[in-house]
């Protein structure tokens, strides 16, 4: 705990210390508008409560982000709670789409063998094009379609971004009983499904978890750009545009770091599900 | 009618097809292993420019493939500017100034192994954050042209390479470093001969991962604010006036730029790590 705490200790001096430097200017171009000297001292002070700093010191954005979480009704517009549920919202559904899509391809690839020559390197090729050259199109798209619930294009670009890693876990698990396992399952008389269900679905079960830990951080990501580039009005992305838009570097600053507070709960309350899966399946934790 | 029925007839040749050579000997050489690949994305293709010709979709919906070429090559000149502002201006500069600065921040606490375990713990976490946020705030500090956009790609591309250089800077074995200590070796001499090259197949996973962040990073910097030319730009005016063929257009662009990348690193990562199992088949 002690070297985290010391490197975190560290990153707040440099953001101060930028902060003084980079909000300076702001101060020493009003002092000499009014015509008057400021003292190092002086500066340092005006630095610390500007209200459009070019990067707020950390208390700044302490305080911003304490008012947008506990200062404000949760149904509020205002209220960041309020956005992180809408992003929160989103990436759970395209969580749990790509999930699914994650599960039923990599069960299809490890069955048939034409499956993982046709569409193993094209899902490599997806994961290297650009989401984000897609998500304007997406959602202009299933806008025309006739789907108006803002929440299903950002699903489909978290889902885009979460599959892959499901895919690929999930290969490499079902494909993990060895010779002899599956020897003797078949000794045993059981069928195909009957060794899938038995063995290979339990078998790949630590890969699953491995990557749904990677694949909820991307959908999160997915969400997020999905709510940048469209003039959305809700959710933590929607928040970070509206402060661009409108030049209140606070806004995107508390958005940002809620983001992060997002992301670290998603993480966690993964880990704890896992947890809790392995407990049920004897696994030693 | 005649056009779906044609293209399931297609469609289903092709698979077919496919699952036939998926089936034979001629699979295990390197002609037939990119075959079935190769044949199932045309396949795609062809039933895709059926369905848009068979159902008449609206191209405001889904233009059809064979207009996404003819615009392709109507717009060359549009295409090459937006790309050399967006990745060759943007994307690369950042690329290499952030993949540089994790590596060197790497080796420099490399002799801290207190400095390590407060950083990757943190590196681990912020390489998890949606840093595309980082995004507005980037270009309101470095102005609408592409240096803002290097500025997104280095934060977004730092920590997935910082994490994974730092982890393989860990990589050697003790029995190895031993083996270097009774040789003499000083610490620069285990670096360079020893624990840089066993860090590479790290590191080169690192750069993969970097490689599409750099792309993504570039594109949505131009979402808030650009000149009036780059990839980001035209996708989101397109988008906006309904040119559906120019986007995917652009997608192909970017799509290409993204494949070729990641082949780049590959292909380098193929004769910078040939020792290593994964490198020999």
């Amino acid at each position: 705990m002690l070297p985290i705490m010391t490197v975190l200790a560290g990153i707040v001096v440099l953001w101060y210390f930028a902060a003084v430097r980079m909000n300076a200017t702001w101060v020493y171009d009003q002092a000499e508008r009014a015509g008057v000297t400021v003292t190092l001292a002086e500066v340092i002070a005006q630095t610390m409560a500007q209200d459009r700093p070019l990067l707020p010191p950390p208390h700044q954005v302490a305080a911003e982000l304490w008012e947008g979480i506990a200062g404000q009704a949760v149904t509020s517009k205002r209220s960041l709670v309020y956005h992180a549920y809408v992003t929160f919202k989103g990436t759970l559904m395209g969580f749990a789409l790509g999930i699914f899509i994650g599960v039923a391809l990599a069960m299809s690839i490890v069955r048939f063998r034409v499956m993982e020559m046709s569409v193993m390197p094209w899902a490599i090729i997806s994961q290297t094009i650009p989401i984000v050259a897609l998500a304007p199109m997406i959602l202009v798209v299933s806008n025309q379609v006739g789907i108006s619930d803002r929440d299903v294009p950002k699903a489909i670009i978290a889902a885009y971004l979460s599959f892959f890693p499901v895919l690929v876990s999930m290969v490499k698990g079902l494909r993990s009983p060895d010779q002899m396992q599956l020897d003797l399952l078949r000794t045993y008389g059981a069928g195909e499904w009957a060794t899938f269900l038995k063995l290979r679905l339990p078998a790949s079960m630590p890969y699953f978890f491995a990557s749904l830990k990677v694949a909820i951080a991307a959908s999160l990501i997915g969400t997020i750009v999905g709510e940048l580039p469209t003039g959305a009005i809700e959710g933590l992305g929607a928040r970070m545009l509206i402060g661009s838009q409108f030049g209140e570097p606070l806004i995107m600053w508390s958005a940002l770091f809620a983001a992060a507070i997002l992301a670290g709960m998603l993480i966690v309350g993964v880990g704890f599900v896992e947890r809790l899966a392995r407990k049920r399946m004897g696994v030693p934790a | 009618m005649s056009w779906l029925v044609g293209t399931l007839a297609i469609w289903l040749a092709a698979w077919a097809l496919n699952a036939r050579v998926a089936a034979s000997g001629w699979v295990r050489t390197k002609a037939g292993r990119a075959f079935v690949p190769v044949l199932f994305g045309a396949t795609i293709l062809v039933v895709w420019e059926g369905l848009v010709r068979g159902l008449e979709v609206q191209p405001v919906i889904l233009p059809a493939p064979s207009a996404i070429a003819a615009k392709i090559v109507t717009s060359l000149p549009i295409l090459w500017t937006d790309f050399a502002q967006t990745v060759l201006k943007g994307a690369l500069p950042g690329f290499v100034i952030g993949c540089g600065a994790a590596v060197a921040t790497a080796i420099a606490i490399d002799r801290s192994p207190f400095l390590q375990r407060g950083l990757l713990p943190i590196g681990n976490f912020v390489a998890a954050l949606p840093i595309v946020g980082l995004a507005p705030i980037l270009v309101m500090w470095f102005g609408f042209d592409w240096q803002s956009k290097a500025a997104v790609v280095v934060v977004m591309v730092f920590f997935p390479v910082l994490v994974n250089m730092v982890a393989g800077l860990q990589a050697s074995e003790r029995m190895q470093a031993d083996l270097m200590a009774t040789w003499g070796a000083s610490y620069w001499q285990t670096l360079w001969k020893l624990r840089l090259p066993a860090a590479m197949p790290f590191l080169f996973n690192g750069l993969k991962i970097a490689s599409t962040l750099a792309l993504i990073g570039a594109i949505v910097a131009e979402f808030f604010g650009s000149p009036i030319y780059g990839m980001g730009f035209r996708i989101s005016t397109e988008v906006g006036r309904l040119g559906l063929d120019m986007v995917w257009a652009e997608i192909a662009v970017a799509a290409l730029a993204g494949s070729a990348l990641y082949g780049a690193i590959t292909l380098i990562e193929r004769w910078v790590t040939f020792w290593h199992p994964s490198q020999r088949h």
